[in-house]
């Protein structure tokens, strides 16, 4: 047996998630979980008959839905958060380049250039925030019968429904591609990510 | 070594992203109706040509939704099922499945709608008239309304004396030419054609003729009480009778 010595450590890891961050992120998905599984429970039959207590279930469901943009409101007054919401807005001309890779089916991370966040990641953020409050609103319409005219409420329950299905495939998606990268996931866990990583899935914030 | 390199400000397509999520869905609401009419449509063909079942569980994906107020629910069959008819009768009865079967039966054929949006077309539902049972215990003049209890222990309804003594109410125990099966609230369950379906309370136990109307489960958390489809809890659904 011979020991082998590691190589000397140079700046190998870098922060890219804050503590404010890494919460927004553990309470909304904990939020997004609740919602996601008491909808199950109320949509699903089989579920349902697993179940029951439906007045209880549509009380969980209710709650955690209205708490859902709570955290990430809250986290505005980190400003790591306020500049990671800045830089997932922006599209430069590589997040063309990034989109068009992933159309081809072109895996070689050299054709897909990202900074922090990457063309996908950035149509994520911004497409889950406008549907958690489209939910969000047709939920309370849902909720207090009263306060709309009464055709909205029917339209609500359509587009509550169709849109919960199409979040839980993106969420799915979501979910899948951080099971398959266990760096992304110790970014998010514990704030900081390699060098190798890095410069592999986001060259131009690390190059 | 932590310099982190700017990212050049680009075109701001999260903040359309966004706002055309927000955009879409307030259109949804708007559109709902048509696209509604168009899903029923495509899905209730789709469905029928579907094997596995799984068009069923899509939005608007027709047939019946399982809904218990329970964690769950004791099953009862024709050995142990009893229903008790009491109140202000002159003569108060429990009924065996057996007795029940002995009795006249009605078939109705109409559809189902719930106060959720799903409506099932064309459901047979077969059964005593509830008027018949009430008749046989000889309701007393003081009398205004039923109230029913069911064997899950929570679910509770009520009617009127009028709205129970309705040819279209019935104490099921058939529907879609099937014996009543647990999930559907077999053996027993009740089933007021003109209302909508949490008025038709499933594993129904008790009949209890009352002086004034008690306000059931759903009603007890804001549902109208009057459950007319197309006239109440602020639906517009066409009627089912």
């Amino acid at each position: 047996m011979s020991l082998r010595l590691d190589p000397p450590q140079v700046a190998t890891r870098r922060q890219r998630f804050s503590v404010a961050e890494r919460w927004a992120h553990r309470a909304t998905a904990v939020l997004m979980g609740v919602c996601v599984l008491t909808a199950v429970f109320l949509y699903i039959p089989a579920f349902a008959q697993l179940v029951g207590r439906r007045a209880l279930v549509v009380t969980a469901h209710q709650w955690a839905g209205v708490a859902l943009p709570i955290p990430v409101l809250a986290a505005l007054g980190s400003r790591a958060l306020r500049a990671d919401l800045g830089l997932l807005n922006r599209f430069g001309p590589h997040d063309r380049v990034w989109l068009r890779a992933v159309l081809r089916r072109d895996k070689r991370p050299s054709s897909r250039p990202a900074h922090k966040f990457n063309a996908g990641q950035k149509i994520y953020a911004a497409w889950t925030a406008g549907a958690t409050l489209v939910m969000l609103g047709t939920g309370l319409m849902m909720w207090f019968t009263h306060l709309t005219p009464l055709t909205w409420r029917t339209s609500a329950t359509f587009v509550h429904d169709w849109l919960a299905l199409s979040l839980g495939i993106v969420l799915a998606g979501h979910v899948g591609m951080a099971m398959g990268d266990p760096e992304a996931r110790r970014g998010m866990r514990t704030g900081s990510v390699t060098r190798e990583w890095a410069e592999r899935e986001h060259p131009l914030w690390w190059p | 070594m932590n310099s982190e390199l700017p990212e050049p400000r680009g075109v701001p397509v999260g903040r359309r992203v966004f706002l055309g999520t927000l955009g879409l869905g307030a259109l949804g609401v708007l559109a709902a109706p048509t696209l509604q009419r168009g899903t029923e449509a495509f899905l209730g063909g789709a469905a029928d040509l579907d094997p596995t079942g799984l068009t069923g569980l899509l939005p608007n994906g027709g047939g019946f939704r399982y809904y218990s107020v329970t964690s769950s629910v004791p099953r009862k069959d024709a050995k142990n099922y009893q229903l008790t008819v009491d109140g202000l009768v002159d003569r108060p009865a429990t009924y065996t499945l057996a007795d029940l079967r002995a009795l006249p039966q009605t078939r109705m054929v109409l559809d189902v709608q719930c106060v959720t949006g799903w409506r099932v077309p064309g459901t047979p539902f077969e059964g005593v008239r509830l008027s018949q049972l009430l008749d046989a215990a000889g309701v007393r003049s003081s009398a205004g309304a039923v109230h029913f209890t069911c064997f899950d222990g929570a679910y509770t309804e009520s009617l009127t004396l009028e709205q129970a003594r309705r040819a279209d109410v019935l104490v099921a125990l058939r529907m879609q030419d099937k014996d009543i099966g647990h999930p559907h609230g077999g053996p027993v369950r009740l089933y007021v054609a003109p209302m909508y379906f949490y008025k038709s309370a499933k594993w129904l136990s008790g009949i209890t003729v009352t002086e004034n109307v008690e306000p059931g489960y759903w009603e007890e958390r804001g549902y109208d009480i009057d459950a007319w489809v197309g006239r109440s809890n602020g639906r517009d659904d066409e009627p089912t009778t």
